[in-house]
Order: C-alpha cells, then sequence, then structure tokens
C-alpha cells in the first residue's frame, strides 16, 4: 500500500492535465472529473491509514531526480504521521470544497479550467508535504505558489485581481529565496538535501550554521503563511473565487510555513534563538491579524485577517518546540474545519447576495439563509474558542504552552495568546452580528451591477459540504485531543510533547480566563453592533487606532518603504543610467541635428560608438582588476 | 639570431596525424556548407530552397549520427588531434550533440514559410530598404536561400571553437562562426532598416571583440610562448615569468570570449541585435552562440587557467554581479519581447558564469547541463515570438501581448510554460539547471555569490511574470495580433524546444550523465 | 622581485633577460627602416616634384570609384561591384599568402602537404564559383 503511495499524487496530478491539455471537449464531465481524482486520493489515503502502521517514517524512493557526483536528489515521498495528517486534511477538506464548487462555480464559463487549476493545486500540495526531500518541498513549495497564483487572478476582467495575483506571487518569492537559500546551505554543509541525512547530520554543524538555516527557513515560511513581514499578500489573494479561499487561502497552502517549521523540528530543536524568532513572529503576527480583522466591512478580507491571526498562533506554538509541534499541528487541523467552513459560508452569502462582500449591506439574513447561518455560526463558536468545540480544545493548548514559557516570554507570549483570543472574539462576533442579525439593510439597496438583492439559500451541492465541515467544527478538536490522542499519533514524526513544569498563570485558569476574554470581546462587538443599528455607509469620523487598522496598520506602507520603494528607485536610476549617462548625450545631440531619417542613421552610429566605449571601459576595468589583485 | 625561423626548413616536416572518425562530425557540417554554396552558383531559383533545406536538414543529422557512432567507443580521457589544435573529449562531445540538436530546431524556424510567404527572410538583400521593389519582394515568395550554407558555416565554427585547443584555432572558429552572423542578422524581410542597423552593431561591436581577443592571445603568446591552452597552464605553474602580461592577456581574452556569450558590460550589443535581427536568427544566436561561447569559457578557464583561478576570480565575480543586475533590472522596463528576452539572456549569463567559474567536476557538468536547457527553452521562446503577428509583421511590442490567453489560449499556455522554465520554478529544466549550478559554486566556496544569484533570480521572475499577467489578466488590445497557425517546421521546432524543458526537467538523469562523462583532454 | 614585477615590461627590458627578446632585433630594424623609407618618399615629392592640378588628382580616391552621394531615404546607393572586384583581390592576395610559403617548403612537406594545398585550393574556387555563376565578374 505504502509503495505505490505516489498514487496519491498521481490522481490529481492526472486530473489536471486532462483538464488542461483535453481543452474543451472536457467541459461536459471536466468537474466531476476534477472531483472523483481528489476523491480517490481522499480514498486511498484513508485506505493507507486504516492498513499500515506509521509508527515509523518510511521512506518510498521514486527515482533519481537530479544525479550529479556529489549532488544526488531523489524523488522520494516520505510516509509518516506528520505527512499523512496532511494528506488527510488537504484530501479530505479539499474533496469537499471540489464539490462545493460544482455548485459555486455552475455559471463560470471556465469552470473545467478552474478544476485543472485546484487539481494542479493538490497534486503540487501533496508533493509539498509528501516530499522525503527538502528540494522535493520545494518543488511543491513552486507548485501551490503557482496554482494560488493562477487561482487569485481567476477574475481576469478585474486589474485588483490581477494586482492580488502579482503581489502574492512576488511576496512568495522573497520567501522562496530563504527557502533556497536554506537547501542551498544545506546541501553545502552536510552534503545532502534529504530529510534523513539532513537530521542525522544537523547535529555537527556550528550554532551559527544550525540557526542560520533556521531562519531561513522561516523566511520561507512567513511568505508562504503571510506572517509578518510578508502578511500583506494573503487579503488581497481574496480576489479569487471563495472555493479558493477557502481551500487554499484559509485550509492548507497558507499553512505550509508551520508545516515546514515542524518538519524541519530536528533543526529547529537544535537553536533557541530559532525558535523564539519564530514564537515571536508568530505572537506578533496574531495580534497583528487580529486587529486589522476589526476594522474591515469585507467579509472575506476579515475572514482572511482572521487566517493571518491563526496562523500566528499555530507559528507561535511550533516555535515553542517540543512543547508546541503537535500543538500547532492540532491547531491547524481544526482551522482547517472551521475557517474552511466560515469561507464557504461567506461564499453561500456572497452567492445568495450578488456576489456582494461588503457586510453593511447584508444584515438579517439567517432567516433566509438557515443552513448558512447555522454551519457558519457552528465554526464561528469553534473559532472564538467556544467551549467543547473545536477551536477550544486545540487554542486553549497552545495559550497554555505559552504561558508555560521560562521567565519573561511566558508573560509575554502568553499574554499575547490570550489578548488575541479576546479580540478574536470581538471581530467574528461583528461579523457574525452584521452578517446575519440586525435591520435587512440590503432591502433599500442595490448591487454594484443594478440588480436587486434577493437573499436565498445555496443549493445542496454547496450546503452538504458546509454541513461536514459543520461537524468537524465542532468535533473534530474533541476527536484530537481525547487522550492525546493526535499527539501520540504525531510523536515519531515530530517527538513527544513536553509539558511545561509550570506556567506563569496557574493552570487550571487559564482555559476559563481565555473563554471569559473571548466572551467579553462578543460582548463588546454586541454592544456596538447589535444593539444599534449598523450604518450602510462606512463611518470616516474614527479614532486613528481603527484609521489605521483600516490601512492594515500600514503593512503595505511598510512593505513599500522596505521592500518597493529601493527597488523601484534601483530600477529607475539603473534606466536612467542606460538611457542618459550612456544613450542621452549621444541622443541630446543627435536630435538637436536632425531630420527624421537622418537621426535614424546617427543614432545607429550613436549607439555603436557608446556600446563600444562601454566595453572598452569594462575591459580597462577587468585588466585592471586582474593586475591589481595579482600585485596587491 | 635567426636559427629559431630557419632551423625547419630542409628536412621533412612531420606531418600531423588526423582522427577523421572523431573530427567526423565537424567535417560534415562544414563539407555540407560548401555543397550548399555550390547548390546555389547551379541551381534555378525555384529549386534552391527545397533542395537547400533538405541538405541543411540531413546534414545535422548525418553529424548527429556521426557524433553519436563516435561516442559509442570513444576513449574516456578525450583525444587531441591535428597536432593537438583540436580536442575531442566529453565536454567537446556534449557540447557537439547541444549545438546539433538546438541547429536542429534553429533551421525547422529559419526554413518555416507558413507563418509568412517566403518566410522571414529577405527575396533579395540588394534591394534598398524602403523602395517600391522593396515593398514588392515583401509580399514576394522568395528568399535568400544563402541563409542555410551560412548557418552550417557558423554551427561548423561553433563546433570547432568548443574544441579548439589552442588560441590560435579558437580565434579562427571564433571568426568563422562570427562572420555569417553579422551577415544573417541584416536579412529580415520586414523592418529591413533595424534589420541592417542591427548586422552593422553586431559587426563592429564584434570585430572590436575579436581584437581584444586576438591582443589577448598575443600577450598570452609572450607570456608562455606558445599559444596551446596546455602550455600556458604549464608556463602559469611556477615560472618568473611577467605576470602583467599574463594577467592583461587573460583579461583581454577574457573580453572577446565575455563578449560573444553576452556577459555583463559586454552585452550592450545583445538587445538591439536580438530586437533586429530575424527572429529565427536570434533563436540560433541566442541559443548556439551562447553554448559555444561558454563551452570555450569552459576549457580556457579549465584547462589553462586553473592553477590562476584565486587570482581572476574575484574579477569575474563583479563580472557575473554586473551580469545578472543589468539583466535582471533593465529587463524589468522592457517593452519589447523579443529585448526582454534578450535581457533574460544577459542575466542567464551571468549564472552561467557563477558555474563556469567553479573549476570542478560539478561545476563543469553543471553548466553544460545549464546550457543544454537554457538552449532549448530560449529556441522555443522564440519559436512563439514569431507565431504572434499583426499586419506589419511579428507584433513584438508588449503591449500586442495582451490577453493572448483568450485568442490563442495553447500558445499562450506554451510560452508561460517556457517562461517559468527561464524563472527556474520546478519541474522545468530551468529550475535543475540553476540547481546544479548553484549547487557546484556553493560547494566550491562561492556562497555569497550564490546568495545574489537567487536574489536577482527572483528579481528577474518578475520580468517573466509581467507577461504571463499581461497574457491571461488584460483585456485584448481591439486591433491586436493574430497568431499565426504555424507550419510544421515552426510546430515540430517549437514542441522540440517544450518537449526537451519538460523532460530536463522531469528526467534531467539522462543529460546530467552525458554532462559529467569526463573532463576536458589534457594531452597536448 | 617583487619591484620588478610591479614595473612589467620596463623591467623585463633592463634586464635584458625576457627569453629570446633579441630575436625581435631584426624586426625592430625593418620596421625603422620602413618608416625611414615612407617618410622619405612622402616628404621628398612635394620637395622635387611639379606641382599641377586637375579633378581627378583632387578626387578623395584616385583609384576609379565614385565617392557616394550623400545619402537620401532609400537613394545613395553605392557601387557594389567596385566591393566586389576589391574583395576578389583581397581574396586572392589571402590565397597568396598561402600559397608562398607552400612552394618554398614543398619538398619538406611531401605528398601530404600536395594533398592539403589541393584541398585549401579547391575550397577556395567554391567561393569563385559563386561569385562567378551570380554574376560578381560581369563588369559593365
Amino acid at each position: 500500500m505504502i509503495a505505490s503511495s505516489w498514487l496519491l499524487v498521481a490522481f490529481p496530478a492526472l486530473g489536471a492535465l486532462i483538464l488542461l491539455v483535453g481543452g474543451r471537449r472536457t467541459d461536459a464531465w471536466g468537474h466531476l472529473l476534477g472531483c472523483a481524482t481528489v476523491i480517490a486520493s481522499f480514498g486511498y489515503a484513508v485506505a493507507m491509514f486504516v492498513s499500515s502502521s506509521l509508527a515509523e517514517a518510511t521512506d518510498v524512493a521514486l527515482y533519481s531526480w537530479i544525479p550529479v557526483d556529489a549532488l544526488q536528489v531523489e524523488f522520494g515521498l516520505r510516509i509518516d504521521p506528520l505527512s499523512m495528517t496532511f494528506v488527510l486534511l488537504i484530501t479530505g477538506v479539499g474533496a469537499l470544497i471540489h464539490v462545493y464548487s460544482i455548485g459555486y462555480m455552475a455559471d463560470d464559463a471556465g469552470r473545467r479550467r478552474f478544476f485543472g487549476y485546484l487539481n494542479l493545486f493538490v497534486a503540487s500540495m501533496l508533493v509539498l508535504v509528501l516530499g522525503n526531500s527538502f528540494v522535493t518541498l520545494y518543488l511543491g513549495w513552486e507548485g501551490v505558489g503557482l496554482a494560488s497564483y493562477l487561482l487569485i487572478g481567476w477574475y481576469t476582467g478585474r486589474p485588483s485581481a490581477a494586482t492580488a495575483a502579482k503581489k502574492a506571487f512576488l511576496m512568495n518569492r522573497v520567501g522562496d529565496v530563504g527557502l533556497a537559500l536554506a537547501i542551498f546551505l544545506m546541501f553545502s554543509e552536510i552534503g545532502s538535501t534529504s530529510y534523513a541525512a539532513v537530521f542525522a547530520g544537523i547535529g555537527d554543524l556550528s550554532p551559527a550554521v544550525i540557526t542560520a538555516i533556521a531562519l531561513l527557513l522561516l523566511l520561507g515560511a512567513c511568505g508562504k503563511s503571510g506572517q509578518f513581514p510578508l502578511q500583506a499578500w494573503l487579503p488581497d489573494a481574496m480576489e479569487g473565487p471563495t472555493p479558493v479561499s477557502a481551500l487554499i487561502h484559509a485550509a492548507t497552502m497558507v499553512t505550509a510555513g508551520v508545516y515546514l517549521v515542524a518538519r524541519a523540528a530536528p533543526i529547529y530543536n537544535l537553536t533557541e534563538t530559532g525558535r523564539l524568532l519564530v514564537t515571536i513572529v508568530g505572537a506578533f503576527t496574531l495580534l497583528l491579524g487580529a486587529i486589522i480583522g476589526c476594522a474591515y466591512d469585507d467579509i472575506k478580507k476579515v475572514l482572511a485577517y482572521s487566517t493571518v491571526s491563526q496562523i500566528g498562533y499555530m507559528m507561535l506554538a511550533v516555535g515553542l518546540g517540543p512543547f508546541g509541534y503537535a500543538l500547532g499541528i492540532m491547531h491547524l487541523l481544526t482551522h482547517g474545519f472551521f475557517k474552511a467552513g466560515l469561507f464557504l459560508g461567506a461564499g453561500s452569502v456572497m452567492h445568495g447576495m450578488n456576489d456582494e462582500v461588503d457586510m453593511r449591506k447584508f444584515g438579517g439574513l439567517y432567516k433566509r439563509m438557515p443552513i448558512t447561518f447555522a454551519t457558519f455560526g457552528l465554526g464561528y463558536l469553534a473559532l472564538i474558542g467556544f467551549p467543547f468545540l473545536s477551536g477550544f480544545y486545540s487554542k486553549d493548548a497552545i495559550i497554555e504552552a505559552a504561558f508555560g514559557s521560562e521567565g519573561w516570554q511566558g508573560w509575554v507570549f502568553g499574554g499575547a495568546a490570550m489578548l488575541g483570543a479576546g479580540i478574536t472574539g470581538f471581530y467574528m462576533t461583528r461579523l457574525v452580528l452584521m452578517t446575519f442579525f440586525g435591520k435587512e439593510r440590503w432591502r433599500e439597496l442595490k448591487s454594484a451591477d443594478g440588480r436587486e438583492f434577493h437573499p436565498h439559500e445555496s443549493p445542496p451541492v454547496m450546503t452538504v459540504p458546509m454541513i461536514v465541515l459543520a461537524v468537524g467544527s465542532v468535533g473534530a478538536g474533541f476527536f484530537f485531543a481525547l487522550g492525546d490522542r493526535l499527539v501520540e499519533f504525531l510523536a515519531p514524526s515530530v517527538g513527544a510533547l513536553s509539558e511545561a513544569e509550570h506556567t506563569a498563570l496557574p493552570h487550571a485558569l487559564i482555559p476559563w480566563l481565555t473563554v471569559g476574554l473571548s466572551l467579553f470581546g462578543a460582548l463588546v462587538a454586541w454592544l456596538i453592533f447589535g444593539r444599534r443599528d449598523v450604518p450602510v455607509e462606512r463611518p470616516q469620523n474614527v479614532s486613528p487606532v481603527t484609521r489605521a487598522a483600516r490601512n492594515d496598520l500600514y503593512g503595505n506602507a511598510l512593505n513599500e518603504a522596505l521592500v518597493a520603494t529601493p527597488g523601484l528607485w534601483t530600477t529607475r536610476f539603473a534606466v536612467y543610467l542606460d538611457n542618459k549617462g550612456v544613450d542621452g548625450a549621444v541622443n541630446g545631440l543627435a536630435a538637436a541635428l536632425g531630420g527624421s531619417s537622418g537621426r535614424l542613421r546617427r543614432l545607429q552610429t550613436g549607439f555603436v560608438r557608446s556600446y563600444a566605449l562601454s566595453m572598452l571601459g569594462g575591459s580597462f576595468l577587468i585588466v585592471a582588476a586582474l593586475l591589481m589583485v595579482r600585485f596587491s | 639570431m635567426l636559427n629559431p625561423f630557419l632551423a625547419q626548413q630542409g628536412g621533412a616536416i612531420e606531418t600531423p596525424q588526423i582522427d577523421y572518425a572523431a573530427i567526423l562530425p565537424i567535417l560534415i557540417v562544414l563539407g555540407a556548407a560548401c555543397v550548399g554554396v555550390l547548390l546555389e552558383a547551379f541551381l534555378p531559383k525555384h529549386q534552391r530552397w527545397p533542395v537547400q533545406v533538405g541538405l541543411t536538414l540531413l546534414t545535422i543529422v548525418a553529424a548527429g549520427v556521426a557524433l553519436g557512432a563516435y561516442v559509442g567507443d570513444a576513449p574516456e580521457q578525450g583525444i587531441t588531434t591535428l597536432s593537438g589544435t583540436v580536442a575531442v573529449d566529453a565536454p567537446a562531445l556534449f557540447l557537439w550533440g547541444t549545438l546539433l540538436a538546438l541547429a536542429l530546431g534553429a533551421v525547422l524556424l529559419i526554413a518555416d514559410r507558413s507563418v509568412e510567404p517566403g518566410g522571414a527572410f529577405v527575396a533579395q538583400a540588394g534591394i534598398s530598404p524602403g523602395t517600391v521593389q522593396d515593398r514588392a519582394q515583401v509580399s514576394s515568395t522568395g528568399m535568400q536561400t544563402e541563409v542555410f550554407p551560412l548557418t552550417l558555416f557558423a554551427l561548423g565554427g561553433m563546433m570547432t571553437f568548443t574544441a579548439a585547443n589552442d588560441l590560435l584555432t579558437m580565434f579562427i572558429a571564433l571568426e568563422v562562426l562570427s562572420l555569417p552572423l553579422y551577415l544573417m542578422c541584416g536579412l529580415a524581410r520586414r523592418r529591413r532598416l533595424i534589420s541592417q542597423e542591427a548586422a552593422v552593431k553586431y559587426f563592429l561591436l564584434g570585430a572590436f571583440a575579436s581584437a581584444f581577443f586576438l591582443y589577448g592571445i598575443a600577450m598570452l603568446y609572450g607570456y608562455a610562448g606558445s599559444v596551446r591552452l596546455a602550455d600556458i597552464a604549464a608556463a602559469t605553474a611556477g615560472t618568473d615569468r611577467s605576470d602583467t602580461l599574463l594577467f592583461a592577456g587573460f583579461g583581454l581574452l577574457m573580453v572577446g570570449l565575455l563578449f560573444k556569450g553576452s556577459v555583463g558590460p559586454f552585452h550592450t550589443w545583445t538587445p538591439d541585435v536580438y530586437q533586429g535581427a530575424p527572429t529565427p536568427i536570434t533563436a540560433f544566436m541566442a541559443a548556439c552562440t551562447k553554448v559555444a561561447a561558454f563551452g570555450a569559457l569552459l576549457r580556457v578557464l579549465f584547462v589553462a587557467f586553473e592553477s590562476t583561478s584565486w587570482e581572476w576570480r574575484g574579477v569575474l565575480w563583479a563580472v557575473a554581479i554586473i551580469s545578472m543586475a543589468v539583466g535582471a533590472i533593465l529587463g524589468l522596463t522592457q517593452t519589447d519581447v523579443k529585448r526582454m528576452i534578450a535581457y533574460s539572456s544577459i542575466a542567464h549569463a551571468g549564472f552561467l558564469l557563477v558555474g563556469t567559474m567553479a573549476i570542478t567536476d560539478e561545476g563543469l557538468s553543471g553548466t553544460l547541463f545549464y546550457l543544454l536547457a537554457y538552449g532549448f527553452t530560449t529556441l522555443a521562446a522564440f519559436g512563439v515570438i514569431s507565431l504572434v503577428r499583426d499586419a506589419s509583421g511579428e507584433a513584438t511590442h508588449l503591449s500586442a501581448w495582451a490577453g493572448l490567453s483568450k485568442r490563442s489560449p495553447l500558445l499562450a499556455a506554451v510560452f508561460t510554460f517556457l517562461l517559468l522554465a527561464l524563472a527556474g520554478i520546478p519541474l522545468t529544466s530551468g529550475f535543475v539547471g540553476k540547481f546544479v549550478v548553484f549547487s557546484a559554486a556553493l560547494s566550491d566556496g562561492m556562497a555569497p555569490l550564490v546568495v545574489i544569484a537567487l536574489v536577482f533570480s527572483a528579481v528577474a521572475a518578475f520580468f517573466y511574470l509581467r507577461v504571463v499577467v499581461l497574457m491571461y489578466f488584460s483585456e485584448p488590445a481591439p486591433e491586436g495580433p493574430t497568431v499565426s497557425v504555424p507550419g510544421a517546421f515552426t510546430t515540430a521546432a517549437i514542441t522540440l524546444g517544450v518537449v526537451v524543458t519538460l523532460l530536463l526537467g522531469v528526467l534531467p538523469a539522462f543529460a546530467l550523465d552525458w554532462a559529467g562523462a569526463g573532463g576536458f583532454a589534457l594531452s597536448s | 622581485m617583487l619591484l620588478s614585477q610591479a614595473t612589467g615590461g620596463a623591467a623585463l627590458a633592463q634586464e635584458g633577460a625576457g627569453p629570446g627578446l633579441d630575436m625581435y632585433l631584426p624586426l625592430v630594424i625593418l620596421f625603422a627602416l620602413a618608416l625611414g623609407f615612407a617618410l622619405f618618399s612622402v616628404l621628398l615629392g612635394p620637395l622635387v616634384g611639379p606641382s599641377r592640378f586637375n579633378k581627378a588628382k583632387l578626387s578623395a580616391y584616385e583609384c576609379g570609384i565614385e565617392p557616394s552621394p550623400q545619402p537620401v531615404v532609400g537613394g545613395g546607393r553605392m557601387p557594389v561591384a567596385y566591393y566586389v572586384t576589391a574583395m576578389l583581390f583581397i581574396l586572392f592576395d589571402i590565397e597568396m599568402v598561402f600559397l608562398f610559403p607552400y612552394a618554398v617548403s614543398a619538398d619538406a612537406l611531401g605528398l601530404w602537404g600536395v594533398a592539403a594545398i589541393t584541398l585549401f585550393i579547391a575550397t577556395f574556387f567554391i567561393a569563385d564559383i559563386y561569385v562567378w555563376r551570380r554574376g560578381g565578374l560581369d563588369w559593365n
């Protein structure tokens, strides 16, 4: 069973191939094939999970991908609890979202292509988590980036979609450089990039190198998972169709960073600095995402910042090292259920509301969309950590572990995580109140294309996946946490979970304090948004804090200042030098002199002269430099 | 005093031994080129095209067969023949194979007459541009079929260039490969002024670079008393001769080679010439000249200058950085597809140089593989460019490519794939190439350079992406270009490029094995 | 030693120890003679010769080619035939350059030399045939 585990990847890859190469011939049944391949993978994964013992990691060598003397890259898969957990999540949630997309994309002429991209994504994501070397991981890493890029830009008519797609790709590239550097560093220091060899040899390296590798991996993780300072692309990525937001930008791809850190546990175990930085990034991002989430009126953007914030929790957890790897993965799984459910719910609302995303135009929808409301409500309760639902178990465990850190760290990280829980309660309650309760503000409004709103429940092909995910949102946490089931299952991959000796706050107090804070946040939201009518127009006269939050806490400005502007200026300078410095004098002279065709000819010799000059200059420099090196 | 000159008079001069089997591919190519010239002289006009195309394709295939037959039982260490002026060793055989395969694709593009009646080449080069006759020739179906023998001459020159074991042979080969290219650049059917401008620019700057090359040879001869690479290597090992001559000569020699490879500060001709030359010729140049130039560069650095690598490496570092920076940054603002690919080629030359500098087995095999991979990708890319046309010929301005995916989804997908390969995304040959080259550089202690290279390859990804965005996410221009239905030849060339790009990304083992089959022949 | 290296060629000349540099002495003498002869002829002409001018003597090239007219759009054609002839002349010149040393050492090169030079001439003639068939030799 394990030996042919490549089939897991092969199904969706084949699906993508058929759908994308087959062209219009496959339009009629393309969406069904797209679902079938993912369901097949899911079935195979379940069968593997049931029939095989996963207590030990099994490497399945497929073939030798890049064999050059010292550099051997095998294309192989690693089957172990960690990878199987991800495979089940990806194919399971993936299959549900594929089914949902049949309904959601029913009116889109390019539905078949959409399923092709989705299958491509699933295949790449499976390569990412199944690969048994960092290079194979990189392959999947780039593949999901590409699929995500294609899907964010799905609505080609919108310039904002193109911009968002480009932004996502570029910010990911920044992270990718980090990951690539980490891989090259491993190769040059250890001589291999396979997990087995790297983890075996990492202990012999100097602490500085280990920390460098850890930090570079973190950079890659930040890019993919929308963590500070590379978080700005994720909310913009909501330009894609909602199923994409649910699958790629909530449940699976954006959690790849968490996977990377958990996978590289043997590396992070050796570097306290690296772990600390992961924790700091996580703690900072979880607050950042939560605060910005309070300010948006776009239902998908709020959910996107919520995702940023929740992944912050996961990063915080895996940054705690042996105290948190398994907890981070557990939150990742429960989050996969409830956040996918929330996005599908949001998609269902949009489906009924002429693709409107502004919550100020919603209101009172619970009567019109009972199933959506019920499933969304359960997801909401799970997310804010309502007792005994999924989020309660997973998030609470992380907050406890955070308080268990030593010294000031316990207070800071624990405090941040707990504060984040309170803010989460606030913004999620605000979202639910503005969408499903209150006055039916849409009655007096029309959508942007001039139609009236007629909210209605979505067809079963959409609601059934939502119901399934809602069940997961309710029960998954309890299921995983019961008897530390998941923690023990993952132990062969990430090591046994350590428990802190003592926590900064009393152990028994933490869960109740967290729940209390969440409910307090929800109460505040109700006081502001539940009791009074929500204005349809966005209030402009707001506090500086709100304004800052509306501006993504100036995250874009920061990016612009740090990355984009210097890049822009370098480009401008280079072009200026090319146009003006070298050619400008000649051009100017020629323009002053000339008739049109004569100018062309003079330009020609002018160019060659300046080209030759630059060559001559280069030659002088080369020879001079060579002689200087030799005789200095 | 004159004794050294007169000593050889009288007595029989030993005639050189020639291993005909080893150099048979070159002989076939150059011989067929001569036959091609005779055919031009004697065949009536209407018969020239089919006969020349047949002869050229047949020649390349025959040379390939001869190469294949020789590779089977070639000595592992390689041999030198023709008095040690030509070395036929593993790298040379690999490069010959690469050159022949790429030339096959290029000839297919050159021979194509489906996208435009009469092909991409001028019917009569003697007609002045812009005249009435010139407008008539645009729509006529003839072409200057001299292009085919010229291609073969250039190809023969390139093959000799990569196998030349002494600097003088290398120089002759350089001229043999360059002169036909200068001419072919000026033979475009449309936009003839810009095409001729490109030819003259390339010629003038090429002559300039050749002068540097020759001056470098003279200085190295002054240093070592020989132009043989092996003798120069022997001379550098512990002598008290003037190092000024050695390094000045080395520097000038490098200028000549780097110019041909369109590297670093010697790239200035590349965008103009790539833009102006007929697209099939641009494809030929971009793919084959790059292979030939870096093949020769590898041989010179590995055989002659290995022991002085500590002295020159720093300088070539700077050159590689300049090349990558220029290519990646200036490529960002280009508005013409051909110019953009030209800047991409400059950036790739920088990456190649990173691998070339690693004087190790991995460096050698990695660079050879990169050349193979890059050649096919860029060949197919130019093939695609030749298909997007409007009323005045090829529509190379980027704005014309807006929304291309809606008009021609297949073409847009193919071009996207090729751009992704140029950007180095996994499962394409570009990724494997970059990976092997950078790892080789890293294990030879060039970590900072690899970091810089990775950053620039990320920057370069941006302008490839710009085109993808334009093709997929923009509204088509109202009077945009049409996409010609390619004929069998162009289809074959593009398919060849795409398939190899994919194959080398998924199953690179075979090519990597061959690229790593052995080092340069050192005996002279 | 370091100092002498730094000054490169100059130091080499001082020591006079460059391997076989004295070999170049005849060349230097030849160069001086040529320069002397050139200067002598150029300076002597105006001094002793009569100075009578006509149109042909004042034109830029005294060898038959018309200086090309100023280029206008699409016009301004160059007399190509002149250059074809000039190039053929240079080609035969170059052929001579190779034939001469062969002729000098034909004995020593033996049969192999004959074969090689025959091949060279044959290859050379291919180009001539091309020029001839394409009308490069039709002077009108």
